[in-house]
């Protein structure tokens, strides 16, 4: 492989390896210093306690960041699009209960998952909507659509929440093939899948462009608009994903499921690297972020720390990463 | 004048209350070279983003190529072959080189059903238009660490990636050195002679004298009246562009 590139404009290896190195030296990608924070975080944490590098645990781990993790994926993509979307465990909740009605009032599961995801699509076209079309900050468009659709989902169900007996259903939250969950492989492949589309096509493309300069994007001749729809239609379609994982996990579908639950999602996509104001990030950096995350509340249990807490910790992380995206970028426009 | 390559009737635009243009006429040849100057305010670069197809005109047509056209945005301004260069640039500081020259234009590859980026190709593509501006700055390199020269010559690089038969600039020389505006100068000369049209938006005159076949002056939305630049010496050229542009009534010799 070649040496880490010296960015001078004359010679410049290609290659990814060179690219990697070179990204490393202009400091647009932090992943291995997290890598490095979590490698040392589970060598201590298995001195700490027996237990934590069991099997079990280990799964334990990655059934607890699934939820999470999959909602982080579809924030990703939307905050490098330089959009942001807060009403991701609203959608959850909402997708959760439709499936659950139309699953304990007989319809067959496709059909469930269907109009469950059928349910999140529409509320991220019209948070893409409304952001692109009406020009209103994201953070207000999608808080509001946040509080209606959590409302909604209230309203809708009285308040009740709807148990699940459909087998199927249930298998698909705690069933697992040669000892790993079915969630975690979900999990997985959507990392996956999402991380390999984003440097290969358009979509992933315009989300970097779009996050970089929608001014610059639109002038180039990219419909700037229809692609934040899609950004955001493709969040609400992860987050009703993972709101069908929340009910068959737990069994019920309830109108507070995942309430709160965009501190996790968003401390996991900005630990992992995601700039804030959009144009940089990646998805495997979120993973990162996210397995940072799941270790580090699975390490508070296991030490015995309270749950009230884990909030602070969690809270603290989220502000540290911040504070390190705000130094980085700086440094980065400096040079 | 043989056909023109480009023929504006009666462009108007408005802005709410305000008027940025007023029934404009003008026309551009073939390989010509036109300069667009005026105070600040007159509408230059109004008339220039309704050519780039950012904006729609409020009234008025526009023909290019022979054909009526109505470009409802820059991708449609850009398949009929008119390429912009923006003030500001207009490129993507998270995006590397090769990424912002072929930005919504973009190569691509079928992988079975999807189509994927050919990144390879815009790579080298990228890398061949940079050799040809004269300077190998590497198709990888992140835009946002380039120099200002180094992204001028990004956005130059993307407007003539697709071979334009007009090329639209807007105040191309505010971010330059002297020395960079040579260099930009030799290279519109160059389109020049390779039969590429031409608009400029400058404020410094001499880069207009220097390239420009005619000069058209823009007052308060309206075409103020042309000139010739080499008809006369240069300081009579200037006074009677500054007459013009502040509608002294000693320089209107339309
Ligand atoms: N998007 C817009 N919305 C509202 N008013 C606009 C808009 N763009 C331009 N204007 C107004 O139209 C008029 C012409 O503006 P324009 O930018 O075309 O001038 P200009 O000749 O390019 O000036 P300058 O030399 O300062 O760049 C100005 O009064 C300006 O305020
Ligand atoms: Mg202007």
């Amino acid at each position: 492989m070649s040496a880490p590139a010296d960015a001078t404009a004359s010679r410049v290896p290609a290659g990814p390896m060179a690219r990697f190195f070179r990204r490393l030296g202009e400091g647009r990608d932090n992943s291995l210093g997290l890598l490095a924070i979590l490698i040392v975080l589970v060598v201590v944490l298995s001195f700490v306690s027996p237990y934590f590098l069991t099997a079990t645990n280990l799964l334990n781990i990655g059934r607890g960041i699934a939820i999470v993790g999959i909602v982080a994926v579809g924030e990703t993509i939307v905050i490098i699009a330089g959009g942001f979307d807060l009403s991701v465990g609203s959608v959850m909740a909402a997708s959760g209960m439709i499936a659950g009605f139309l699953v304990t009032h007989g319809a067959p599961l496709p059909a469930a998952f269907a109009a469950a995801l059928a349910v999140g699509a529409l509320v991220g076209f019209i948070n893409g909507a409304i952001i692109s079309y009406a020009r209103i900050n994201p953070l207000i468009a999608t808080l509001a659509t946040l509080a209606i659709i959590r409302g909604l989902g209230y309203v809708i169900s009285g308040g009740r929440e709807l148990v699940i007996s459909d087998e199927a259903f249930l298998t698909f939250g705690v069933g697992q093939v040669f000892g790993v969950p079915y969630i975690v492989i979900l999990l997985v492949a959507t990392f996956a899948v999402f991380a390999w589309l984003m440097p290969r096509t358009l979509f992933g493309r315009y989300a970097y462009a779009i996050g970089s300069s929608a001014k610059a994007a639109q002038r180039a001749g990219v419909p700037v608009s229809r692609w934040r729809i899609v950004y955001y239609v493709t969040c609400g379609l992860l987050s009703a994903l993972a709101g069908l994982v929340f009910v068959a996990r737990t069994g019920n579908a309830q109108p507070s499921a995942a309430l709160g639950i965009e501190l996790d999602v968003i401390t996991a996509v900005i630990l992992g690297g995601t700039s804030l104001t959009g144009g940089r990030g990646r998805l495997w950096g979120t993973f990162i972020g996210l397995l940072l995350l799941g270790v580090v509340n699975n390490g508070l249990i296991l030490v015995g720390v309270p749950a009230f807490w884990q909030q602070v910790v969690k809270g603290t992380i989220l502000l540290v990463a911040v504070l390190y995206d705000e130094l980085r970028r700086n440094r980065v426009e400096e040079a | 004048m043989p056909q023109p390559l480009l023929e504006l009737t009666g462009v108007s635009k408005t802005f709410g209350p305000v008027t940025a243009l007023d029934r404009v006429d003008m026309q551009i040849g073939a390989a010509e070279a036109v300069g667009l100057i005026g105070d600040n305010g007159a509408g230059k670069s109004t008339l220039v983003k309704i050519l780039s197809g950012l904006y729609p005109p409020t009234t008025g047509s526009m023909r290019f190529d022979g054909r009526a056209v109505h470009f409802g945005s820059p991708f449609e301004a850009r398949a009929a072959g008119i390429e912009m260069i923006y003030q500001d640039l207009a490129l993507c500081g998270d995006l590397d080189v090769a990424a912002n020259v072929f930005l919504g234009r973009e190569r691509k590859k079928s992988f079975g059903p999807i189509r994927l980026l050919d990144r390879t190709t815009m790579r080298e593509d990228a890398r061949r238009v940079m050799r040809e501006l004269g300077t190998d700055i590497a198709p990888e390199r992140i835009v946002g660490g380039l120099s200002g020269g180094q992204r001028q010559l990004v956005a130059v690089a993307r407007a003539l990636q697709f071979q334009p038969r007009l090329l639209l600039l807007d105040e191309p020389t505010a971010a330059l050195s002297s020395e960079k505006i040579r260099v930009l100068m030799g290279l519109i000369e160059q389109l020049k002679a390779r039969g590429v049209s031409i608009l400029m938006i400058s404020h410094r005159f001499t880069d207009i004298l220097h390239v420009c076949d005619r000069i058209v002056v823009v007052r308060q939305g309206r075409i103020a009246g042309e000139l010739a630049p080499h008809a006369q010496p240069p300081e009579r050229t200037m006074a009677a562009m500054h007459a013009m542009m502040t509608g002294d009534a000693l320089g209107v010799s339309a």
